[in-house]
C-alpha cells in the first residue's frame, strides 16, 4: 500500500514508539494503524504501558523514538493543545474534570475552538458573543444527550456520581471534535448493567459522529465485544495484535494475561 | 439559559451593592454627616476594592497566588500621575483629564504585567508567588530612583538625580525619586472613584462569564485536562494576569490623582499583602465578598481610632475572627443555626402579626 493510500485508509499510525523514563522503557516499539471509523482496543496487565501510549499519542510525553502519524501527517512539532486540534482527543484514567464548573461548562469548555469570539465580544457583550454563547448552550445540551445527561447541565461536575463523571469526560472530549477517540478505561467503576451501556453508546457515538475510538480496557467482554482490532500489551512490548478471535487463543497472551483473567472469570 | 441569568443576576447584584454605597454615603457627604477622616477614606475605599476584585480575578478565578498586586497599583499611580501633569494645560476638564490619566495608568500597568507575565506565568505555585513578590519590590525600587520633569521641550526621564534632568527653567519636576510624586493636583472624586469601580466590575465580570473566563477557570481547576481540550493555556493565564494588572493600575492612578503626593514606598509588599487579605477573607473567587471585605477592612481603622493604642490589636484580633468564622468548618454550621434560628423567630414574629 503507498504511503497515500495509508493516510487515506487510517487515522493513526504509530510507528516504532517508544519511551524511556532514565532506565526504564516504559514502551518499546509499539506499532498500530487505526482505520477512520474503527473501535480498536489496547489491554494488558498493570503497569503494561498502556496510559503511557496515549500520554505519547497526545504529546503530555514527547517519543524517544518513533512516529506519530494523524491522517498521515507526523505530529512531531506538535504539543498537546495543537494534538488536540489537529484532532484527537482523550479521557483520563484518573478522572480529571473541570470539577468546580457545571456540567454544561465542562462540555463548553471542550467547544471551546469550536465557538469563537473574541475577549472583547465577551467583555462588551457584542451580538457575536450571543449568538456564539446560543449555539455552544444547544450543542453542549445535544452533546449531553448522548448519555441522557442534558437534565444535569446545571449540576457541579465534582458532585456528579462515578460513572456519570466518566461519561461527562467522553462527552467533554467528544465535544473537541476529534477524528480519533482516546478512553482510558472508560468503564472502571461502572457495574455489569452501566458497562453494557456504555459499550451500546461508544458503538452509538462512533456511528454518529463517524470517528475512530482508541480503548484501554480491564474489562474483557467489553474489549472483546465490541473492538475490531486489539493490540496486547506487557512490560511495554506489543506481544500480541489482530481481531479479538486471533487474540483470545494467541498463547503468549493467555499466558501473560487472559490465563490468569481466565482463572478468575470461569 | 438559566444558568447565564444566574450569573448575570450575581453581577447586577454587584453593581446594585455599589450603587447603594455610593448613594448613601452622596447623601450623608452632602448633609454633612461625614466626618472628615472617614470621607477622605471613600476614595481609597473605591481603589482598594478595585485592587481586591482585580487581584481575585488572578488568584481565585485564575487560580495563581500573585503577591506583587501593589506593583502594577504603583505603576498604574506613577504614570497616570505624570500624565495628568503633561495633560494639565492641554485639556480643560478636570474629569476629562482624571479618565486619560486613569486610562494611561492602566495601559502602562497592562505593558508591565505582560513584560512580567511572560516569565512569571511559565512558573507554577510557589515559584510564581516568589517571583511576583520580588517583582513587586523590584518595582518600588525602580521607582525609588526615578526622576521625571516635565518643561516645554516635553518630558525628561533620569535614573540619577533631579539636577540629571536638564530642564529649562520652566520645567517641573514630577517625580522625585524617594520623595515621590510632588505637588499633584487632586482631581480624583468620589463619582468618578465610583464610575471607575462599576466599569472594572462591568469588565472583570463579563470576562469571567464568557468563553475566556472559563478557559480561565478550567486551567485553575485542571490544567492537564484544559490542555487535552485544546485550551491555550499561556494566553488565559495571560490574559487574566493582564486584565488584572490593567484594572491595578487604573486603581493606582485614582489613587494618586486623589493626593498631593504620592511616595513609592506606599505601595510595597505589605500593600500587596493587605489585598491579598482581603481577597481571602472575603472568600477566594468570590467577587462580591472581595469587594465587602476591602471596604469594611479599610474603613475599620478609621472607625477604631478612639481606641487609640488597641487600634491595630482589634483589627488583628478581627482579622483572625473572620478568618475561622469563614474558613472553618465547625464555625460555619455554627454560624448557619444561629441565623436559621434568627430567621426562624423572625418569621414567626411577622406569623403572629
Ligand atoms: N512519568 C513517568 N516517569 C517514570 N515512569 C513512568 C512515568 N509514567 C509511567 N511510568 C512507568 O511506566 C510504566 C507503565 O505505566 P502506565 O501507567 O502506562 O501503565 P498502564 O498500562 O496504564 O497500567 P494500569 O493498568 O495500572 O493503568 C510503569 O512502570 C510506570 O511506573
Ligand atoms: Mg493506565
Amino acid at each position: 500500500m503507498s504511503e497515500k493510500d495509508r493516510a487515506e485508509k487510517f487515522v493513526l499510525q504509530a510507528v516504532h514508539l517508544g519511551i524511556d523514563f532514565g532506565g526504564l522503557t516504559a514502551v518499546d516499539d509499539f506499532n498500530m494503524e487505526i482505520e477512520k471509523t474503527q473501535i480498536a482496543g489496547l489491554i494488558g496487565p498493570n503497569g503494561a504501558g498502556k496510559t503511557t501510549v496515549f500520554n505519547l499519542l497526545t504529546k503530555v510525553y514527547q517519543p524517544t523514538r518513533g512516529r506519530i502519524l494523524l491522517d498521515g501527517r507526523d505530529i512531531d512539532g506538535m504539543n498537546t493543545i495543537q494534538v488536540n486540534q489537529a484532532g484527537i482527543a482523550r479521557t483520563f484514567q484518573n478522572i480529571r474534570l473541570f470539577e468546580k464548573l457545571s456540567v454544561e461548562d465542562n462540555v463548553k469548555i471542550g467547544l471551546h475552538n469550536r465557538t469563537q469570539y473574541s475577549m472583547w465580544s465577551g467583555i462588551f457583550r457584542l451580538p457575536k458573543y450571543w449568538s456564539a454563547e446560543k449555539k455552544s448552550h444547544e450543542q453542549a445540551l445535544e452533546l449531553l444527550s448522548i448519555f441522557d445527561m442534558q437534565d444535569l447541565a446545571d449540576v457541579t461536575a465534582g458532585s456528579l456520581p462515578y460513572g456519570a463523571q466518566r461519561r461527562l469526560e467522553i462527552v467533554r472530549a467528544l465535544a473537541t471534535g476529534p477524528k480519533l477517540l482516546l478512553l482510558d478505561e472508560p468503564a472502571a467503576g461502572m457495574n455489569p448493567s452501566e458497562t453494557a451501556e456504555l459499550m451500546e453508546n461508544i458503538r452509538k457515538l462512533r456511528d454518529k459522529f463517524g470517528i475512530a475510538v482508541l480503548l484501554i480496557e480491564h474489562d474483557m467482554s467489553l474489549v472483546m465485544g465490541i473492538c475490531e482490532q486489539i493490540a496486547v500489551l506487557n512490560f511495554g512490548k506489543v506481544i500480541a495484535q489482530g481481531t479479538p478471535a486471533q487474540i483470545q487463543n494467541d498463547s503468549q497472551v493467555i499466558e501473560a494475561y487472559l490465563g490468569k483473567k481466565k482463572e478468575v472469570t470461569p | 439559559m438559566r444558568k447565564l441569568s444566574k450569573s448575570a443576576r450575581n453581577s447586577f447584584i454587584n453593581y446594585g451593592i455599589v450603587l447603594v454605597f455610593f448613594l448613601v454615603f452622596q447623601i450623608m457627604l452632602s448633609m454633612g454627616k461625614l466626618s472628615s477622616s472617614f470621607s477622605g477614606q471613600l476614595i481609597p475605599i473605591c481603589t482598594y476594592v478595585i485592587m481586591a476584585v482585580s487581584l481575585n480575578l488572578v488568584v481565585g478565578i485564575s487560580g495563581e497566588l500573585s503577591l506583587g498586586h501593589a506593583g502594577f497599583m504603583s505603576v498604574g499611580a506613577f504614570s497616570g500621575v505624570v500624565m495628568a501633569s503633561c495633560i494639565q494645560n492641554v485639556v480643560g476638564p478636570s474629569w476629562l483629564r482624571l479618565a486619560l490619566s486613569i486610562l494611561v495608568g492602566a495601559l502602562c500597568a497592562a505593558v508591565a504585567g505582560t513584560i512580567i507575565g511572560i516569565p512569571v506565568l511559565r512558573l507554577r505555585g510557589d515559584y510564581l508567588a516568589i517571583v511576583t513578590l520580588a517583582f513587586g519590590e523590584i518595582i518600588k525600587n525602580v521607582l525609588n530612583c526615578l526622576y521625571v520633569g516635565v518643561d516645554s521641550h516635553g518630558l525628561h526621564i533620569s535614573m540619577k538625580d533631579a539636577v540629571s534632568l536638564g530642564m529649562e527653567a520652566d520645567g517641573i519636576t514630577i517625580i522625585n525619586g524617594p520623595m515621590g510624586a510632588l505637588g499633584i493636583r487632586k482631581i480624583s472624586t468620589f463619582i468618578s472613584a465610583v464610575v471607575l469601580v462599576l466599569i472594572v466590575l462591568f469588565i472583570i465580570q463579563n470576562l469571567v462569564n464568557s468563553r475566556s473566563g472559563r478557559a480561565i477557570k478550567a486551567i485553575r481547576d485542571n490544567r492537564i485536562a484544559a490542555e487535552s481540550c485544546g485550551i491555550n493555556v499561556m494566553k488565559y493565564k495571560m490574559m487574566a494576569f493582564v486584565v488584572s494588572a490593567a484594572a491595578a493600575g487604573a486603581a493606582g492612578a485614582l489613587y494618586a490623582l486623589n493626593y498631593s503626593t504620592v511616595v513609592p514606598k506606599k505601595f510595597d509588599f505589605n500593600t500587596s499583602i493587605l489585598i491579598l487579605v482581603f481577597v481571602v477573607l472575603g472568600g477566594i473567587g468570590n467577587l462580591r465578598g472581595s469587594m465587602i471585605a476591602a471596604a469594611v477592612l479599610t474603613v475599620l481603622p478609621e472607625m477604631l481610632r478612639q481606641f487609640q493604642d488597641y487600634r491595630m490589636l482589634i483589627y488583628a484580633v478581627v482579622l483572625i475572627l473572620v478568618m475561622i468564622l469563614t474558613n472553618n468548618r465547625r464555625a460555619k454550621d455554627a454560624l448557619g443555626r444561629i441565623k436559621d434560628t434568627v430567621f426562624r423567630r423572625n418569621r414567626l414574629q411577622e406569623a403572629d402579626k
